[in-house]
């Protein structure tokens, strides 16, 4: 008998797939379908109304932090504190045009967002990388916490409850107007959104990407291999971090508003919602999952604004019942009987 | 040939249990050492204490004269001491060939790269050799919790092998292994171990297994080395064939 007969003989194996949920990003295939959706997506925005824009704008940028969210459950840490980042980015935009930064233009404006929340995620991160799991988890709250009461208490600098304005002058250097500003908008997100994204792909196929796979396995055996379990955290975490800031920052331009909401504990678990709505199993499923959550929360709260939260809810049930791999995994197997029906 | 590695009166007691009682031990270039001894008399403590999972309460451990002791286990590996385990360590949602892989990132020290994919050609080719030698001709694109015991264990040692060790320490590397298999697979780990003219030690209860493959022989008792030399010097020994072989109990 060869070894792999006898692997394929291996009793664990008997009556049961194997998750292969994170092996997935290295599938062209998703890769082509989403250059598909992206160019889709490019053409068919001026024809869409202003709301279906902003909708999908800001469920866009909040797929970007959602994005960073996921990197870090691939190593098995399951962050309740991107708000921090999400908000860190958002205020940076508002703080920079309240306080006189001579730049009013959208795009250096997001990018100071992304390095504030960098720095952020680079401070938090050399505490937080040496815990793991329920303690990873609520130590990220503790942070985003602190920063809301800060955003709260700090009325003469934050607003308070009032939050600030964050209105740029234009986009990279063009000043659209009222009826044109969010497509403009859209696009601009739209742009960053699928270079970060593609960034996130080629993350995820690196060898830091695996390692994080490998640690969610085996951090003993990491430790053993001579690599740095806490070097790989840390590293994705402050990547994650980056991605929360660009993600507020983006937000930040798209509503023209902040407020300490945005850093407030149930920002952070919307994420975390969103996360396992989309599922892991591609840099694609965040966005994804944040466009069918936005779309989800909308009209949930148009049908029934005093127990939209119930509607939601419900939903997340109903995918954590009969596609725990999120809605990622819903594609996966259409794809797949899709492949299988072309065969036979 | 030089020692590569020493323990210099190391002492490490589990509440009662002498795990490692004043031990001292040199490990020569190139040897090939069989470690046995009943349960509880020190073994996989005498491994953990050399790759650092334990340290140990006095002593030393010197390798190539330098002292070891108070590093990490992920310094003692980037310095040349790799390790397999009783229990396989491995990652087990990835393939059999992105383990592979992943070692020889590490091992280039490449790991921290976000950009360049895991899967370069070059590194694939090579993952796929050391895989060969190992036994893994095909299947290889398969979870590693695809892989039966025998495979799992080969695997284990192929990864630390990867790392270009000097020392390469393996704890029980034919436990769960079927009878059959077991030679088979003490084959293989053999000839490419020698190949390499690496010092390679295994902890073994099968005496059959120690006989036919160390050069040396170090039985444990108690945290302490009952007895030193051939192996069949070793099996010859009375106290050995008493405390360790049974007979006569």
């Amino acid at each position: 008998m060869t070894l792999e007969e006898r692997s394929l003989a291996a009793p664990e194996l008997a009556g049961r797939r194997l998750p292969r949920a994170l092996g997935l990003l290295e599938a062209s295939g998703a890769v082509r379908a989403a250059v598909a959706v992206l160019v889709v997506l490019a053409l068919v925005a001026p024809l869409l109304p202003g709301w279906l824009l902003f909708l999908l704008t800001v469920a866009f940028a909040k797929g970007l932090v959602v994005l960073g969210v996921v990197l870090l459950l691939r190593g098995d840490l399951v962050s309740f504190g991107h708000g921090l980042f999400y908000a860190a980015g958002a205020y940076t935009v508002a703080f920079a045009l309240r306080w006189g930064v001579p730049v009013r233009d959208a795009a250096p404006l997001v990018l100071l967002g992304t390095l504030v929340a960098t720095v952020v995620a680079a401070l938090v991160g050399l505490f937080i990388a040496r815990y793991r799991g329920i303690f990873f988890g609520m130590l990220s709250t503790a942070f985003t916490m602190i920063l809301y009461s800060l955003l709260l208490k700090l009325y003469w600098l934050t607003g308070g409850t009032d939050g600030l304005a964050a209105r740029p002058a234009g986009i990279l250097g063009l000043q659209p107007a009222a009826d044109t500003l969010r497509l403009t908008q859209y696009y601009f997100v739209l742009v960053l959104t699928a270079a970060v994204t593609y960034g996130a792909y080629r993350l995820a196929a690196s060898p830091l990407g695996y390692l994080m796979r490998a640690i969610y396995d085996n951090e003993i055996r990491v430790e053993y291999m001579g690599a740095s379990v806490r070097q790989a955290i840390y590293r994705t975490y402050v990547i994650s971090g980056a991605l929360g800031g660009l993600g507020g920052a983006l937000a930040a331009v798209a509503v023209g508003h902040v407020a300490p909401d945005l850093a407030y504990w149930t920002s952070s678990g919307e994420f975390v919602f969103v996360a396992l709505f989309g599922g892991a199993g591609s840099v694609f499923a965040p966005l994804l999952g944040a466009v069918v959550f936005e779309f989800v929360r909308n009209y949930a709260f148009k049908l029934s604004p005093y127990t939209w939260q119930l509607l939601l809810g419900s939903v997340l049930v109903l995918v954590i019942l009969f596609a725990p791999g999120g809605l990622w995994s819903l594609l996966e197997r259409l794809a797949q009987r899709a492949r299988g029906g072309k065969r036979s | 040939m030089g020692v590569v590695l020493e323990t210099v009166n190391v002492t490490r007691y589990f509440g009662a249990v002498k795990a490692a009682d004043d031990l001292s031990v040199q490990l020569a270039e190139g040897q090939t050492v069989g470690i046995v001894g009943p349960n509880g008399s020190g073994k996989t403590t005498f491994v953990n204490l050399v790759t650092g999972y334990v340290k140990p309460a006095r002593g030393a451990v010197r390798f190539r004269g330098r002292d070891i002791t108070p590093l990490t286990p992920r310094q003692i590996t980037r310095l040349g001491i790799a390790r397999s385990f009783q229990i396989p360590q491995l990652y087990l949602r990835l393939s059999v060939l992105e383990n592979m892989l992943l070692a020889l990132a590490i091992r280039e020290q490449q790991h921290w790269d976000l950009w360049r994919p895991l899967k370069l050609p070059a590194r694939v080719e090579e993952a796929r050799c050391l895989l060969a030698q190992f036994g893994f001709d095909t299947g290889v694109d398969q979870p590693c919790a695809a892989l039966p015991e025998g495979g799992r264990k080969l695997l284990d040692v192929a990864l630390s092998f990867a790392l270009r060790p000097s020392v390469l320490l393996l704890d029980e590397p034919t436990s769960g292994v079927s009878v059959e298999d077991k030679f088979a697979v003490m084959d293989r780990l053999m000839s490419v171990v020698r190949q390499s003219a690496i010092t390679a030690v295994f902890i073994e209860h099968d005496m059959e297994v120690v006989a036919r493959y160390a050069e040396r022989v170090l039985v444990f008792a108690e945290g302490r080395i009952l007895a030193d030399g051939g192996p069949a010097a070793v099996f010859a020994n009375p106290a050995v064939r008493t405390h360790v072989l049974g007979e006569g109990v």
